[in-house]
């Protein structure tokens, strides 16, 4: 998924339509100076700290201006922050506004009903985990009428809104519909949605993008998550890394069976470092990526535990021992192999020939590769 | 019938001329699925292991009878292909492709159950009932034919399970996985009352992994529709909070749908919970041989 920092979640809103305050980015305390004096951002104003970490409120991650020296001094301040250990590098600021009411607005995808879910609150501008169930109103979106106008109407209702901010809600709330359907978001929210005179502004913007979707967004390809600089590398090859605590690399395929192995690796008493999903591959060369990439993370000991579907056992046995070909020698770790499934004779084999034995038992591999590993620490 | 798919099964296999339509609709051949058709646009008239190739669905259906579809049709047309494959009057299909993005995934599955179909997957392994058909890519060496369900969210962990009760000598009626992307063609919860159903099945394997909360939902279900025993595993309890594991449906959020909360749902509701994959046969053989006392 892509989260979207705030700044960015609002050009997207501004697309599709969502009023918000005046504001700009700014990178440098002398940006946020310019952008009071004659970027167009109001005074008094509000610095707030781009990072996707919530609470930023509490955290000294949010202050105000009256003056563009103040201005500057803040940017100055928050630039200096690591906010729940991300380091800001930007700020937004933006027109402080006098507000009557704080609002919450989301729509997301109800798993279980397996319909997109329009989430409102009166009570805006907290988290939402701490508003009570039942200040909540949630309404499923059919995605084939789209969200009607009954369910804005009912919206609005239920945040106590009539007149001007009902109308500008019916507007907004379409404009948001639109975003999470042509956007693929995962999660657009509004949170606070502030009540300003007779309209709405939305203060604050959280969207999440699906990267299921990326093929027909182009544009968020440049975004990065919070990622390892290996983690990176690895997402461009398409496996899926992760780096842990521990010592032990694990070498798996399918989320499912990596999430298998890590619980039996937990349980003999050793502790993963990595794990790195194979997915579904026919490619020895992506196999041997995989390996050189684990290498790099300097595990312990890797314990290598396959089941054959798409992923052939001979196709990980081949790429597996191109790869302990180019590991150099100072890189080496012990290597404990379960091959089975699909082609498992010829991967066995493949593996026999290079000095490497497949322990077809689940429970006795993983502890050969928990002892490795403790041997080697 | 055993659970979906028998002898009747006649599969269509859409994008059968790519690596994984050509490699599986083999495999599915020598399981013994009366494969009778494949679906490539543009590729009418020529074969793919002896089984026919046409232009549309419809044509495959109008000339071969087919009523299963398996779709191998890369994400960016998954859509177009299942749509396709309802209009034609394809009640059941598996969809195996992975990446499909879930608004795509949200109409397909409302587009088919508005006329009655019913989606496997995506992102998933497919169904197989030993000795009668396989719709899907679970291999075929991990079958042999029994009394088992077997019901899970994961794909290789699947495979893993199933020959692992198998290495036990006991075999399966029907296995379904469901795949673990966000938004599913067949849950947990809807899969369940099938094999509570089915003559063929005396006892229920259910695999589960950490997010979402689908098998607490399906610990409901069993709590009050379900008689015939359960066996669960739940993958990812040693899972870090809030890192991605690999696939959409396996990741940890506010505070639900962790391992924890998983297994102490399904021992509420009375099934016997593995706390790792190799207890699963031990578990199931025990309960057989209980079944078979009686």
């Amino acid at each position: 998924m892509v989260k979207l920092a705030e700044w960015r979640g609002k050009e997207v809103f501004r697309k599709y339509g969502i009023p918000l305050p005046a504001g700009r980015v700014a990178r440098s305390p002398s940006e946020a100076e310019a952008a009071v004096r004659d970027g167009g951002v109001p005074l008094p104003c509000v610095i707030k700290a781009q990072v996707l970490a919530g609470g930023r409120g509490k955290g000294g991650a949010v202050r105000f201006a009256n003056t563009p020296a103040e201005a500057r001094a803040a940017a100055e301040a928050i630039l200096a922050l690591e906010f729940k250990g991300e380091k800001v590098k930007e700020v937004l600021l933006e027109a402080k506004l006098p507000i009557a009411k704080e609002l919450y607005v989301s729509i997301t995808l109800d798993r279980a009903r397996r319909l997109p879910v329009l989430i409102t609150s009166a009570q805006g501008g907290v988290e939402i985990e701490s508003v009570a169930d039942a200040e909540i109103e949630r309404q499923p979106i059919d995605p084939f009428p789209g969200l009607t106008a009954y369910e804005r109407r009912r919206a609005a209702r239920s945040l106590g809104l009539t007149g001007g901010p009902a109308k500008a809600l019916d507007a907004l709330l379409l404009a948001l519909w639109r975003t999470f359907q042509q956007e693929d978001a995962e999660l657009v929210e509004i949170n606070p949605l502030a009540v300003v005179g007779d309209g709405l502004v939305a203060l604050d913007a959280k969207v999440i993008i699906e990267d299921d979707a990326a093929f027909r967004h182009p544009e968020y390809a440049e975004i990065r998550d919070d990622r390892t600089p290996l983690e990176e590398i690895a997402r461009e090859k398409e496996i899926a890394f992760v780096q842990l605590d521990g010592n032990i690399g694990v070498i798996a395929n399918g989320a499912g069976l990596t999430m298998a192995t890590l619980d039996v690796l937990k349980e003999l008493g050793g502790n993963p470092g990595v794990f790195l999903d194979l997915g579904g591959t026919d490619d020895p060369k992506k196999v041997t990526e995989a390996f050189l990439l684990m290498a790099q993370a300097k595990p312990a000991a890797v314990f290598l535990n396959i089941f054959g579907g798409v992923t052939k056992c001979d196709t990980v046995a081949s790429g597996l021992v191109e790869a302990m070909k180019q590991v150099p020698a100072s890189e080496r770790f012990p290597l404990v192999a379960r091959i089975r499934g699909n082609n498992e004779k010829e991967g066995v084999e493949i593996l026999r020939s290079a000095g490497i034995t497949s322990v077809p038992d689940l429970r006795s591999s993983a502890q050969a590769a928990v002892d490795a590993a403790r041997r080697a620490a | 019938m055993t659970v979906l798919v028998d002898h009747d099964t006649r599969v269509v296999v859409q994008g059968i001329t790519g690596h994984q339509g050509t490699v599986h609709s083999r495999q599915m051949k020598e399981f013994g699925t009366q494969v009778v058709a494949g679906v490539t646009p543009g590729k009418a008239g020529s074969e793919v292991n002896g089984i026919p190739v046409f232009d549309s669905v419809r044509d495959a259906v109008e000339r071969t009878g087919a009523n299963a579809s398996c779709i191998f049709v890369p994400a960016p047309y998954a859509k177009d292909a299942l749509i396709e494959a309802v209009d034609a009057g394809i009640r059941l299909a598996t969809v195996v492709t992975e990446h499909i993005p879930f608004h795509d995934m949200l109409v397909m599955y409302h587009y088919a159950r508005s006329k009655g179909a019913r989606i496997i997957g995506p992102n998933c392994p497919g169904i197989a009932s030993p000795g009668k058909a396989k719709v899907g890519i679970i291999p075929n060496v991990v079958f042999r034919p029994g009394r088992v369900g077997v019901i899970s969210r994961s794909g290789t962990l699947t495979y893993e399970i199933v020959n692992g009760i198998k290495e036990h000598g006991i075999g399966q009626s029907t296995c379904i996985g469901l795949g673990g992307d966000p938004v599913v063609g067949t849950s947990f919860v809807d899969a369940l009352p099938l094999f509570e159903a089915d003559p063929e099945t005396d006892l229920i394997v259910l695999v589960g992994e950490i997010g979402g909360t689908g098998e607490e939902d399906a610990a409901e279900f069993i709590r009050s529709h379900v008689k015939k025993p359960v066996v669960a595993y739940i993958a990812g309890r040693s899972a870090p909070p809030g890192k991605r594991m690999g696939h959409a449906g396996a990741i940890i959020t506010r505070g639900r749908g962790t391992a924890e909360s998983k297994t102490a749902a399904l021992e509420r509701a009375g099934a016997k919970v593995a706390r790792f994959p190799y207890e699963i046969p031990d578990l199931v053989a025990e309960i057989a041989a209980r079944q078979a006392r009686r």
